[in-house]
C-alpha cells in the first residue's frame, strides 16, 4: 500500500515484480549467430564505457586505458572504438589529453561518488571542476538515503541543479539500484531522474552488489519508453556493473531494442559501463576470426 | 500393524517386481553434474547390450569445462602441496569406500572379475601413490645451477595449467585414475575426455571426486566423441597441454597439428597401467614448467658464495 501511494506521488504506475523477471528472461533465450553475432558484437564494442574507478587508480592507470581504449585489439583489423572512458574527476584533463581527437567520450563521476553523501555546494563543486576540465559526460550519483526518507522533491531538486552545473556536458544519473530496494522505488527514482532533465540514468556504481540486473535494466527501459511516448524526447540507458560477457551484453541489446526500438541501439543513447566486457568480447570476435576458442592472457589487460 | 504387513507382502512378491531405478549418466563441470547443453546422448554397447545414455559432450561443453578448469586453476596451484597431497589421499578413501560399485561397474563394461577387482584396487593404490609425491616431486626435479656470476641460479618445475586430457580407452578406470592423479598433483587442473566406449566409471569416479574435498573445476569430466571434439579442443588456447592415452597415430598427428597453434604440449602414453612402472613421478614432470630464477647474492667471502 504504501509503495503504491509513494509512486502516485510522480504518477509512475506499480510494478510487476514477477512479469517483469519473467520478461526479462525472455530476452535470453533469442538465438544470436554468425553475420548477426558478429554485428551485435561489434555494436557492444562501440557502445562500452571503459572504466576505471579504484582508490587506486594512479595517472598511468588512465593513460593505459586511455591506449586501450583506441587500441582495442590491433590484430583484429577494422573494430570500433570504445564510446567513452570513465574517470574520476581528477583525471578528467589527462584522459582529455590521451584521448584528444579520437573522437571517445571523457566521462567523469561527480558528485561525491559514489555514495552522494555531501552537501550540495560540494557536489556542484565537483561537477564544475570536472567540467572544466573538459569532461564531455557526468556520472551523478542520486541521494539514495533522501531517496528513502521520502524526500523526493530533495533528490529531484538535486538532480535538476547538478544537470544546470553541466552546461553543454551529457548527465547520467546513477540510481544505485541495489540500494533501492524494489522494482517500484527503481521506477519511481527513474521517473525522477528523468523528469529532473538527466540525459542518461544509470544503473548502478559498480560498488554495490548487486550491481546491473536484467529486470531492474527492463524497468528504467521501460520508464524511458513511456517518457518517449509521452513527450517524444529521448533518454539514454546505462547498465553498468556485473556485466562482463560478450553474451550478457547481446542479452541487453536484444531487450533495448525490443523495448526502444532502433533509435536507441546507438552509443549515444546506450551504453554499457563495464571494464572487463571488452576482452570478452574481443575473445568472441578472434573466436569468430580464427575459430578457435581464446585464452585471456593474449588480450591486454587495461 | 499395517507395517509388518507391508514388509511381509514385499518379501513375499520377491524381489524381481521392483522396478530398478537407472541411473542418469551426466557429466562433471565445474563441481556440477549437468547434461550436455546439446542435448544429444549416445549408447554404448558391450557384449551386446547398452550400457545406458550417456551425455554426448558438444563443443560447448568443452568449452564451459574448460572455462572452469581455468578458473580452478590459480586457487589449485597456490594450495600448498601438503594440501594437495591429503585431497589426493582423500579420493583414494572415498574410492576404496566405493571399491564394490566400481568394479560392479568395470564387470558390466567388459572386464571380469578378477580384473576388475585389481584395477579398482590399483587405482586406489595409484592415487594414494601420487598423494606421496605432491611435495616431493618439487625436490626430486628442482636443482640449484652452478653460474659464474654472484648469483644465486635455480630451476623448479610449476604447473603448466589447463591440461585436456583423453582418457584410456580400454582401461576406464585405473587409466582414467593414472592420468588424473599425475596431472593435478603438480596444480594443474583438467578437462578429461572419457572412454567413448566404456564411460561409466568416470562418471562414477566424478561422484567421487566430488566428495573428496576436489575444489569445483579442478577436475572436469566429458563424455563424447574425440572425432567430434579433437579440434576444438586441441585448438583452444586456453588449453596448456594435452595428454592422450592410446590413440591411433592419424589422430595423434592431427591434434599435434592443431596443438601447435599455440604450442600447446602434447604427451602420448601407450601405457599398460597395472604395470607398475606405470606410476612414476615423471608423470607429474611431463605437465610442469621449468622455470629458471636468477636472484643477486652478495659476495660474502673471498671465496664466493657457498651455493
Amino acid at each position: 500500500m504504501k509503495q503504491s501511494r509513494t509512486a502516485r506521488v510522480f504518477s509512475s504506475p506499480a510494478i510487476d515484480q514477477v512479469g517483469v523477471v519473467e520478461r526479462a528472461k525472455r530476452f535470453t533465450a533469442r538465438s544470436i549467430k554468425s553475420q548477426a553475432k558478429r554485428e551485435g558484437l561489434g555494436m557492444v564494442l562501440s557502445m562500452i564505457d571503459l572504466t576505471t574507478l579504484e582508490g587506486m587508480d594512479t595517472e598511468g592507470k588512465v593513460k593505459q586505458l586511455c591506449y586501450k581504449a583506441q587500441h582495442l585489439h590491433d590484430s583484429i583489423d577494422g573494430l570500433p572504438n570504445v564510446a567513452a572512458v570513465c574517470v574520476y574527476p581528477n583525471f578528467v584533463g589527462l584522459a582529455k589529453r590521451s584521448l584528444a581527437g579520437s573522437g571517445i567520450k571523457v566521462a567523469s563521476v561527480a558528485t561525491a561518488f559514489p555514495s552522494g553523501n555531501s552537501s550540495l555546494e560540494i557536489k556542484l563543486a565537483d561537477v564544475s571542476m570536472a567540467v572544466s576540465e573538459g569532461a564531455d559526460e557526468i556520472d551523478m550519483v542520486i541521494s539514495r538515503g533522501r531517496f528513502h526518507g521520502g524526500e523526493y522533491h530533495f533528490v529531484f531538486d538535486e538532480i535538476a541543479a547538478v544537470k544546470a552545473a553541466c552546461g553543454e556536458s551529457r548527465l547520467k544519473t546513477i540510481l544505485e539500484t541495489g540500494e533501492l530496494g524494489s522494482l517500484d522505488k527503481v521506477r519511481l527514482a527513474s521517473d525522477i531522474a528523468i523528469a529532473a532533465g538527466a540525459d542518461f540514468i544509470k544503473t548502478s556504481t559498480g560498488k554495490i552488489q548487486p550491481a546491473a540486473t536484467m529486470p531492474v535494466t527492463l524497468v528504467m527501459l521501460e520508464a524511458i519508453r513511456d517518457h518517449f511516448q509521452k513527450t517524444g524526447l529521448m533518454v539514454g540507458m546505462k547498465p553498468a556493473g556485473g556485466i562482463s560477457k560478450a553474451k550478457l551484453a547481446l542479452h541487453y541489446l536484444i531487450m533495448v531494442k525490443e523495448t526502444l526500438g532502433d533509435d536507441w541501439l546507438d552509443p549515444k543513447w546506450f551504453r554499457f559501463g563495464a571494464s572487463s566486457l571488452a576482452n570478452d568480447v574481443l575473445m568472441q570476435i578472434s573466436k569468430q576470426q580464427t575459430g578457435a576458442y581464446q585464452a585471456a592472457n593474449y588480450f591486454a589487460i587495461d | 500393524m499395517g507395517e509388518i504387513t507391508v514388509e511381509e507382502s514385499n518379501k513375499n512378491s520377491g524381489k524381481n517386481d521392483r522396478l530398478e531405478v537407472l541411473k542418469t549418466y551426466k557429466m562433471y563441470i565445474d563441481g556440477k553434474f549437468p547434461r550436455t547443453e546439446s542435448a544429444r546422448y549416445y549408447q554404448p554397447v558391450v557384449n551386446e547390450s547398452s550400457l545406458g545414455n550417456v551425455c554426448l559432450a558438444s563443443r560447448k561443453d568443452v568449452r564451459n569445462a574448460v572455462v572452469a578448469a581455468r578458473s580452478a586453476q590459480a586457487g589449485w596451484s597456490r594450495r600448498t602441496a601438503y594440501n594437495r597431497a591429503q585431497i589426493l589421499y582423500r579420493i583414494a578413501e572415498m574410492l576404496e569406500g566405493r571399491s564394490q560399485q566400481f568394479s560392479d561397474e568395470l564387470v558390466r563394461q567388459g572386464l571380469d572379475v578378477e580384473t576388475a577387482e585389481s584395477q579398482v584396487s590399483e587405482s586406489i593404490d595409484r592415487l594414494i601413490y601420487y598423494a606421496g609425491w605432491c611435495d616431493k616431486y618439487q625436490q626430486v626435479f628442482s636443482a640449484v645451477n652452478p653460474v659464474a656470476s654472484s648469483h644465486f641460479n635455480f630451476s623448479t618445475l610449476e604447473p603448466v595449467g589447463v591440461v585436456f586430457t583423453v582418457a584410456s580407452r580400454d582401461c576406464p578406470l585405473l587409466g582414467l585414475v593414472s592420468l588424473i592423479a599425475p596431472v593435478i598433483a603438480s596444480g594443474n587442473t583438467c578437462v578429461v575426455l572419457a572412454s567413448e566406449k566404456c564411460p561409466l566409471s568416470a562418471v562414477t569416479f566424478a561422484e567421487v571426486l566430488a566428495t573428496s574435498d576436489v575444489p569445483e573445476g579442478v577436475v572436469n569430466i566429458l563424455t563424447g566423441r574425440i572425432e567430434e571434439l579433437k579440434e576444438h579442443f586441441s585448438r583452444h588456447l586456453d588449453v596448456n597441454a594435452i595428454a592422450c592415452d592410446g590413440l591411433e597415430s592419424g589422430l595423434i598427428t592431427e591434434i599435434k597439428e592443431f596443438a601447435s597453434e599455440n604450442i600447446k604440449r602434447v604427451k602420448i602414453y601407450h601405457q599398460d597401467w597395472s604395470n607398475e612402472s606405470a606410476a612414476n613421478p615423471y608423470l607429474i614432470q611431463d605437465f610442469c614448467e621449468v622455470k629458471t630464477t636468477w636472484h643477486p647474492i652478495e659476495q660474502i667471502s673471498e671465496s664466493g658464495a657457498s651455493y
